[in-house]
């Protein structure tokens, strides 16, 4: 399958000197959630910004549909809804005219029965008429992404959609997504929530440095470097480990009630049940054990360490 | 052509003018009316007729350019300034929309707010003067075309400025002196010959002579001379422009 949107090899260096991205390719495909993650200043923006036709790459090509977005940038910026970082409105503008003004931007003719499902599913029917000035953090977030949705875009990039949104409006933001992504829409987006990436996307990239780090399913990736963690309360607390356990990478807690073993998920053999043998043979009384997987954070703290 | 993109800017920049009809509207009306107060009645009832054509209509057409130079160039440059300064510009620039087709819209938007002023203007004076036009076709030429030309100009002052300052500094600073030293309140013959010959350099007395001459058919210049330097500002602006788009200057940098 070709992909949505094809990214090879995107440089961008700003009249400043700052080289934002460096050489990145990445390949979307159609109908998938892909998570970009990266800290503060990673290149996501100018990578969303340039897709977008924001800003103009130094070097590189970026296709949307198969189209060139530089040659052919009406055909793919038609493609595209962007919701954008910042909570750029205009202050004085009406929910309603300026999701409609959006959708006339991208010379689609006014459909205000598809306005109204907008504004309905986004729960902003009721605020149709407020100028946008006279709204919260949270409406405006959704008047944003009302007017990427206004003209019914197959590709969608949310920059950071849940940045100071309450849990109660994420949710439903997330159940926006969900039915989006149902109805085949691409969706692309950055967040500093990596739970949420977690929760709702398919393939994970990190990007760092102005270079992509990793891309992978999600699935896999959590397979591949979740590390799993094997924790044995003791029911009476040890002052060293014993000799026997020396050989197992087992480390004992500061007060002694508690052994932590590290193993590898994806390894052949994990060596849990040689372990609790050896534990029952040196004599040693377990109280309770539990196990803990690592979290997509910790994977990406690991690969962003591990790039510096 | 992305017709929807036009027409969306278009009326969203006209609904802005509805918004502040008084900023807009009324107080150029009120400004104009001032002015030939002032300088029509009460300082014009001491002038004598300029070539055959009383002071308060003689001043007519400058006062109609002056309004007309800093709404064109005001509107224009706001238009465009606005969406840069609040951030909402991201959604022009991510859309299915031609360089070319954003100026349409905005530019369109600005020059008619121009034009619509510099007619209430003219609706205002005839208040004020007995005014006739001896060549409406040329006057049309001129008044339409100075204010895309303006507007143009104006855009580019837009795009170009940084912050409220540099938006305001042209507007301000340069254009009153321009269009007050480029004869809107008298004929040039009334100066010395140094100072007629200066003004010669100023690009605004072709402007306001050949608006004249459409009027009264009295001119400092020839009025072939006045459309030759409008047409030439013109295309100055359109260079510039088509520059701006092709580096994709302070917009997509």
């Amino acid at each position: 399958m070709t992909p949505i949107v094809s990214i090879s090899n995107l440089s961008k260096t700003y009249a400043s000197g700052f080289q934002a991205l460096k050489g990145v390719s990445l390949d979307i495909e159609e109908g998938e959630i892909l998570a970009l993650l990266g800290p503060n200043g990673a290149g996501k923006t100018t990578l969303i910004s340039i897709v977008c036709g924001i800003v103009n790459a130094t070097s590189g090509k970026v296709t949307v549909g198969g189209n060139d977005v530089v040659r052919d940038f009406r055909q793919t910026r038609a493609m595209i809804g962007l919701v954008p970082q910042e909570l750029t409105t205009d202050a004085f503008e009406t929910v309603w005219n300026t999701v409609s003004f959006s959708r006339g931007l991208h010379g689609k003719k006014p459909d205000p029965a598809h306005i109204e499902k907008v504004l309905k599913d986004l729960s902003l029917w009721n605020k149709k008429d407020n100028t946008l000035r006279e709204l919260s953090g949270g409406m405006k977030r959704r008047v944003l992404i009302a007017k990427a949705l206004s003209h019914e875009p197959r590709v969608l990039f949310l920059d950071e959609p849940t940045a100071g949104v309450d849990v109660s409006l994420r949710k439903s933001m997330w159940d926006v997504v969900q039915r989006l992504r149902a109805s085949g829409v691409t969706i692309i987006l950055t967040t500093h929530y990596i739970e949420e990436a977690e929760e709702i996307a398919d393939r994970i990239a990190v990007i760092n440095g102005g270079e992509i780090l990793l891309v992978e399913e999600k699935d896999a990736l959590m397979t591949k470097l979740g590390r799993k963690q094997l924790r044995v309360d003791l029911a009476h607390p040890l002052e060293r480990l014993p000799q026997s356990l020396a050989s197992y990478n087992l480390t004992l807690d500061e007060d002694g009630q508690c052994l932590i073993y590290d193993y590898d998920t994806s390894a052949e053999r994990t060596g849990i049940t040689a372990l609790l043998a050896a534990l029952a043979e040196a004599g040693i009384r377990l109280r309770d054990i539990s196990t803990r997987q690592s979290s997509l954070e910790d994977i990406f703290v690991e690969i962003v360490e591990a790039g510096r | 052509m992305n017709i929807e993109a036009i027409k969306s800017i278009y009326f969203f920049e006209m609904a802005r003018t509805r918004r502040t009809l008084l900023q807009s509207v009324v107080s150029p009306v009120i400004s104009t009316s001032l002015y030939f107060i002032v300088f029509g009645a009460a300082i014009g009832g001491r002038i004598q007729e300029i070539e055959g054509v009383s002071y308060g209509a003689f001043i007519t057409p400058g006062l109609m350019m002056l309004t007309l130079l800093t709404q064109c160039i005001g509107n224009g440059s706001f238009g465009i300034y606005f969406p840069k300064f609040t951030g909402t510009i991201y959604e022009v620039l991510s859309s299915p929309i031609s360089m070319i087709e954003i100026v349409l819209g905005y530019v369109g938007a600005a020059a008619t707010k121009g034009l619509m002023i510099g007619t209430i203007i003219l609706i205002t004076a005839s208040l004020f003067v007995d005014l006739s036009i001896a060549h409406p076709f040329a006057m049309l030429f001129f008044f339409v075309l100075t204010a895309i030309t303006f507007s143009l100009f104006g855009f580019i002052i837009g795009i170009w400025a940084k912050d409220f300052e540099q938006l305001n500094l042209i507007p301000m600073l340069v254009i009153p002196p321009l269009v007050f030293l480029g004869g809107s309140f008298y004929s040039i013959d009334m100066l010395p010959p140094f100072w007629q010959a200066v003004s010669h350099f100023n690009p605004v007395l072709y402007l306001i002579s050949g608006f004249r001459w459409s009027f009264f058919e009295i001119s400092d210049v020839d009025p072939l001379a006045s459309a030759a330097i409008m047409l030439v500002f013109l295309a100055l602006c359109m260079s510039v422009l088509t520059w701006i788009f092709r580096t994709g200057y302070r917009l997509r940098n």
